[in-house]
């Protein structure tokens, strides 16, 4: 039988075996723990560096110093991790979870409550122009 | 002499996934000529060096194509690891092979499941994507993401896999190898599937080398040339021989790919078997300063990575040569005489990623 | 024809020709044809690679702003894609390419987009 209809056997199977698919809206998908879903700050530890915005490919990050917020465009997220990798408070996270989809792209907003250590020496020196300053609160 | 039509196939095709052009020139059934246009979906990857840095690229170099996307930021960091000297761990190469093979496996299973359809046998289509679930599943577990990893970096990769879940993949893979077994057997032995696949589309190994073919393209014209012989990441470790075939037809192009599925999981398994505990990456400073040239070896064939570096962050020039981008004129030599109902069916054989072709 | 590192050999374009016929003769497939700009040395490269088995060559030539290079499209039918990438993407003029498509290999609205206007 196997050189003449080598599928029967399949076929047979497929009759007396269950779907191979999930029946998706009664029961849920588990992700894996690893699942690279969307990013999550640890608002806490940000001490708004800003090197997730400078790093991020495709630009979805902005950090705004003056504002005190990080702020995420989670449409145009790539969920590629590189901000992860490059945060050096490690505050930020991928976890799992994908962004449900919407009619039109939104952006996603968190006040951090970091508070830069006041310089001793000048106290009124140009806020804006010191990116590299990397105060150890 | 019968009359002359050209008829236009694509970009928009039921057995196209993407969007390729071809205008063919047809005599009653048969196909005289094909003339074959790209460019529907250029999106210029190669031209981003000027406006993300050499780090970054790697996440640009993955998503050339949905597929191989392991592959091409695995070739992109070993060109760039060879100018700035960087040895990578061993562990790391070793992981780099495994999901290498991995990717290899879904993407040939994807495309059984994509020739099924092509000839219309849509059971044997579902089977084989069934079976390429698994191996997305095994990817998610480990990289966090099903198609597009992102777990290279300059210097080694991201992640590592515990040995534990090294060992339960290999049981997995144990287990699916069986089902493989099963189906592929059907694409070898079945009546209907030989019929449409015997003796169609004859590539000879001349014309194979004079077009550039590559690949399980070029392997399955009896061309034995495997660019993992060249022994880049843990390849050199690993025992294997090369799968040919001499019939130079479409038949061997699915076998050559089939007999590759089984080398593969072959592969892991060895790779599981001597897998080294070291560190998984090396920290890399400075800009690269210099050129290199990298080819590996895709599912698809030999995928070749140019990188020029100037000593800035921004590279000079990253040149991808994807497999299907040689293929193509391989396709319309194989298409020359064939009959019109054969086209998509040979289409499907060089196994085309358009997006992959013009980056 | 000089080594300039392993397998990479810098040619002037007087030779060109007489290498690809040598390379089509002992059955070398072409890998790719490659262009590339490098803004501090402000002229073309043009490589050729060539494969056979597991034997790799490369031939470098250098071409000047304003000049053309010839086509191998002839010898190696696989060159056109190449050659017209070469011309639609960077600008390079390719004296007569086998099956010339005119800048519309990719359906793009720009001139010569990987090359920067002021360089022109």
């Amino acid at each position: 039988m196997g050189q003449f209809l080598p599928f029967t056997k399949q076929v047979l199977k497929n009759l007396f075996s269950e779907p191979a698919t999930t029946q998706y809206p009664f029961v849920q998908r588990e992700y894996p723990e690893r699942t690279r879903g969307h990013v999550d700050i640890n608002k806490d530890q940000c001490i708004l560096c800003g090197m997730c915005m400078r790093s991020c490919p495709p630009g979805a990050i902005t950090v705004d110093r003056a504002g005190k917020t990080w702020t995420i465009n989670r449409f145009d997220c790539v969920q590629c991790g590189y901000c992860v990798e490059k945060c050096p408070k490690k505050c930020l996270s991928i976890t799992p979870g994908y962004q449900e989809p919407g009619p039109e792209k939104f952006t996603y907003s968190v006040e951090v409550p970091y508070e830069p250590p006041k310089p001793a020496a000048k106290p009124a020196a140009a806020p804006a122009a010191a990116p590299a300053a990397k105060p150890e609160a | 002499m019968g009359k002359r039509s050209i008829v236009p196939y694509g970009p928009q095709h039921p057995v196209l996934p993407e969007p390729i052009h071809l205008d063919l020139v047809l005599e009653d059934e048969k196909v005289l000529a094909a003339i074959p246009s790209i460019g529907f979906i250029h999106r210029g990857l190669e031209s981003l060096t000027s406006k993300k840095d050499f780090n970054e690229m790697v996440y640009v170099a993955e998503r050339i194509c949905g597929i191989c996307s392991f592959m091409h930021g695995m070739g992109y960091c070993m060109a760039v690891e060879d100018i700035m000297n960087v040895e990578v761990p061993r562990r790391a190469d070793y992981l780099r092979t495994i999901w290498a093979e991995m990717s290899r496996l879904h993407s040939h299973l994807l495309w059984l499941g994509l020739l099924a359809d092509g000839f219309g046998f849509e059971s044997l289509f579902m089977h084989s994507w069934r079976l390429r679930e698994n191996i997305l599943d095994m990817f998610e577990a480990s990289t966090g993401g099903r198609v597009i990893f992102s777990v290279n970096t300059i210097g080694g990769v991201l992640k590592d896999m515990p040995n534990d879940m090294l060992k339960e993949f290999v049981k997995k893979l144990d287990e699916m190898e069986k089902e493989i077994r099963e189906t592929t057997s059907i694409f070898l032995n079945d009546y209907t599937v030989k019929s449409r696949l015997v003796d169609v589309g004859i590539l000879t190994g001349e014309d194979a080398i004079r077009r550039g073919a590559v690949g399980p393209m070029m392997r399955a014209s009896g061309i034995n040339v495997d660019m993992r012989k060249n022994g880049y990441a843990a390849y050199n470790d690993i025992d294997f021989d090369v799968i040919t075939s001499n019939n130079c037809d479409s038949y061997a192009r699915c076998e050559v790919r089939i007999g590759e599925i089984f080398q593969s999981i072959d592969i892991i398994r060895q790779c599981v078997a001597k897998i080294p505990d070291t560190e998984i990456n090396t920290k890399v400073t400075g800009m690269p300063n210099g050129e290199s040239i990298i080819r590996v070896e895709q599912p698809r064939g030999e995928a070749f990575y140019h990188v020029r570096a100037n000593g800035t962050k921004f590279l000079d020039r990253f040149r991808v040569r994807t497999p299907t981008f040689a293929n193509i004129p391989a396709l319309t030599q194989t298409l020359q005489g064939c009959q019109y109902g054969d086209v998509p069916l040979l289409v499907l054989t060089i196994d085309p990623c358009i997006s992959c072709t013009e980056r | 024809m000089q080594e300039i590192k392993k397998d990479m050999y810098l040619i002037d374009k007087a030779e060109l020709l007489q290498v690809i016929m040598e390379k089509k003769n002992a059955l070398w497939r072409l890998c790719q044809i490659c262009c590339s700009f490098p803004k501090a040395e402000n002229h073309y490269e043009v490589t050729y690679s060539f494969a056979n088995g597991y034997d790799f060559a490369n031939y470098r030539l250098i071409v000047e702003k304003d000049e053309d290079v010839p086509s191998i499209s002839r010898v190696y039918k696989s060159a056109i894609y190449y050659e017209n990438e070469m011309h639609e993407l960077w600008g390079l003029n390719v004296e007569n390419i086998k099956v010339d498509l005119h800048d519309k290999l990719y359906r793009i609205d720009v001139e010569t987009p990987f090359i920067e206007k002021e360089d022109k």
